[in-house]
Parts: structure tokens; sequence; C-alpha cells
């Protein structure tokens, strides 16, 4: 778990450009991150790239904070 | 013939992250000399640009913004470009926008602001470009735009931009029939599904890429640079004789019937 949040941390501080504190589990992607709707498709294809496996559509709509990400991570792996 | 774009200038439209296709034809442009001019639609789009360009050694890029919805400021960017470097050789038109709700379902519950929008930014976007780049294309040059087989036939999902695409290829014809005559050929590339932002906001595109890996001729998907190549091809001396036409880079996919 806290190996994914890592690496989900750090593609988070790479594409939008935000500073690593502010990248928590309960930071919400659009309210804490300021992520636009591209912002948040750019996550989800290098979240696909990063840990080699899909998101489906339904899915990537659930994930509204980092710790949704990395929970839905976990559970596929 | 010439093969190389040393001195010569190109100007490419739709770059919004490392996996456009537009940045595939960046790279391949660059690759061969050419001096390369981005527009981006907003700032939104301006610092991914220009962190890109800053990767391709020794390119001297120029940015500018470009609205593609308004008339006025197409005109005003291009009056930039001309007023900055005079003439231009040819332009890589990879600009397409529908809204997410209008690609997936049914293409009949498209709503008249979905489909009005569709065509404005994905098929009139490249009438007006090429009405404003025209004159600064005095040597003659190329436009290429970027086009799907969801235009000429039904794709799961594409539905209003599967439409949009069809009066972007009929625009294509048409542009090439009015600039032939100043020695302005204007072609598109229809790609292969290939995993870009624009492709992601098609609904289940994951199983798309899979059909074709399954299916086309190549069984494989295309990369980016396979169609940087073929925009290569369209936007220099070796398509000379070359206009009005849509070249598949697709594994061969659109030569299927039942399969």
């Amino acid at each position: 778990m806290a190996d994914t949040f890592d690496r989900v941390k750090k593609i988070v501080v790479d594409r939008l450009d935000v500073e690593e504190e502010k990248v928590t589990m309960d930071a919400s992607f659009k309210e804490d991150l300021e992520a636009d709707s591209l912002d948040v498709v750019e996550l989800v294809m290098e979240l696909e790239d990063e840990f080699d496996m899909e998101i489906a559509d339904e899915e990537a709509e659930k994930i509204e904070t980092v710790g949704d990400a990395v929970t839905y991570i976990d559970s596929q792996a | 013939m010439n093969f190389s774009l040393e001195g010569r200038t190109y100007v490419i439209m739709g770059v919004a992250n490392k996996r456009s296709l537009a940045w595939g034809i960046a790279k391949s442009l660059h690759e061969v000399g050419a001096r390369l001019i981005f527009t981006y639609a907003n700032e939104r789009f301006e610092k991914p640009v220009k962190d890109l360009a800053a990767t391709l050694e020794g390119q001297d890029a120029l940015f500018y913004p470009c609205d593609v919805t308004n008339d006025d400021a197409v005109a005003k960017t291009f009056a930039s470009i001309k007023e900055d470097v005079g003439t231009i050789h040819g332009i890589a038109h990879c600009i397409a926008f529908a809204q997410k709700e209008d690609l997936k379902g049914e293409f009949v519950d498209t709503s008249r602001d979905g489909y009005l929008l569709a065509h404005n930014i994905s098929a009139y976007s490249l009438v007006a470009v090429a009405r404003e780049a025209q004159p600064l294309m005095s040597e003659g040059g190329g436009i290429v735009t970027l086009t799907y087989l969801g235009g000429e036939r039904v794709v799961q999902n594409y539905n209003v931009m599967g439409v949009a695409k069809a009066s972007l290829d009929a625009s294509m014809k048409y542009l090439a029939n009015d600039l032939g005559k100043d020695n302005i050929r204007v072609n598109a590339i229809s790609a292969g599904p290939i995993r870009t932002l624009s492709a992601k906001g098609v609904g289940d595109f994951n199983s798309i890429l899979k059909q074709i890996e399954e299916k086309a001729p190549l069984r494989r998907t295309v990369t980016q640079e396979e169609v940087g190549s073929t925009a290569y091809y369209l936007l220099s001396d070796l398509s000379q004789g070359v206009t009005g036409e849509i070249i598949h880079v697709d594994s061969g996919y659109s030569i299927l019937g039942l399969s």
C-alpha cells in the first residue's frame, strides 16, 4: 500500500505540478489538487502505464481522491 | 527531389501532451530539419507544448495561441505568424473535440449543441485555418489533417465525432480543389486508434485497441511515430502529386469486411 501510494504520488506531483505535501490519501483530484477533466484523463493514463493495468471508464469515474486511486490499484494487484 | 525539410516552416496545431499525434508529427518534421511553429488552444496547453518543444534539440520553435472557434482569433494567429516568419510551407491540423457524453451510448441522442460544437471545432476549424494560411503559403505546400474510420463507417461510441470526421473529410477535398491552383495540397491521415488523450474520451477505448490487435492485418496497433512519418510524406516533396487523399495508417484495419 505504501509503495503504491508513493508511486501514485510521484505521478500526481509530476502531472499536476503540485507540492508533495498536498498529495495525501484524502486529497481530492478536482477540489484539492485543482485537476481539470483533461488532467484526470492524463492521470488515469499515466497510472495505467505505471502499474501496467487497464482502468475501465466506469472505474475511472469513481476515482475522486488519491486514496481511491491507491485502493483501486491495490485491489487489482 | 528534396527529402529534407530544411529551410521550411510548418505549423503544428493541437499538441496536448507527449502522446498527441500532433507531437508525433512534430518529432518527424523536426528530424528532417523543419522549423516548427506550435499553436495551442488556450493557456491550459501553453506550458505542456512549450515543455515538449524544449526537448527538440536545436529547434527554435515559435508558439502562438489559436482559438479555432473564433474567426478573428485564427486571423490574428496567422497575421502574427506572417509578421514573425513570413512564409510557411505547411500545416498539421490535429484538432477535434466533442462532449464526453456524446461519445458513448447512441448517436441518435446527440444534442443540437453537441453536434454543432463537434463540427465547429473538428471540421470547420480546418476551413478557417486553410483560409488564413493560404496567403502565407506563397511557395505552395501541404496541409494535413487527422481523420478516422468512424467518419466512413459506423464505429461504436464514436458517434458525433464520426459525423464530424465525415464533414472534415469532405471539407479536406473541397479545400484541396480550391487551393490546388496555388500548389497547396490538402490531405488527411486516417490513423488507427492510438492511446491519446482524445481517444481516451471515446467510450470503452481499451476494448477498441484489443480488437485491432486481434483483427488488423498487421495484428498490432499503430504508433505516433508511424503517423508522424506519413505526415512527413504528405508535407514533403515525396507526395508531390497527391492531394485530396485519405491515407489509412491503421495496420490495414480499414480493408476488412467481416472478420
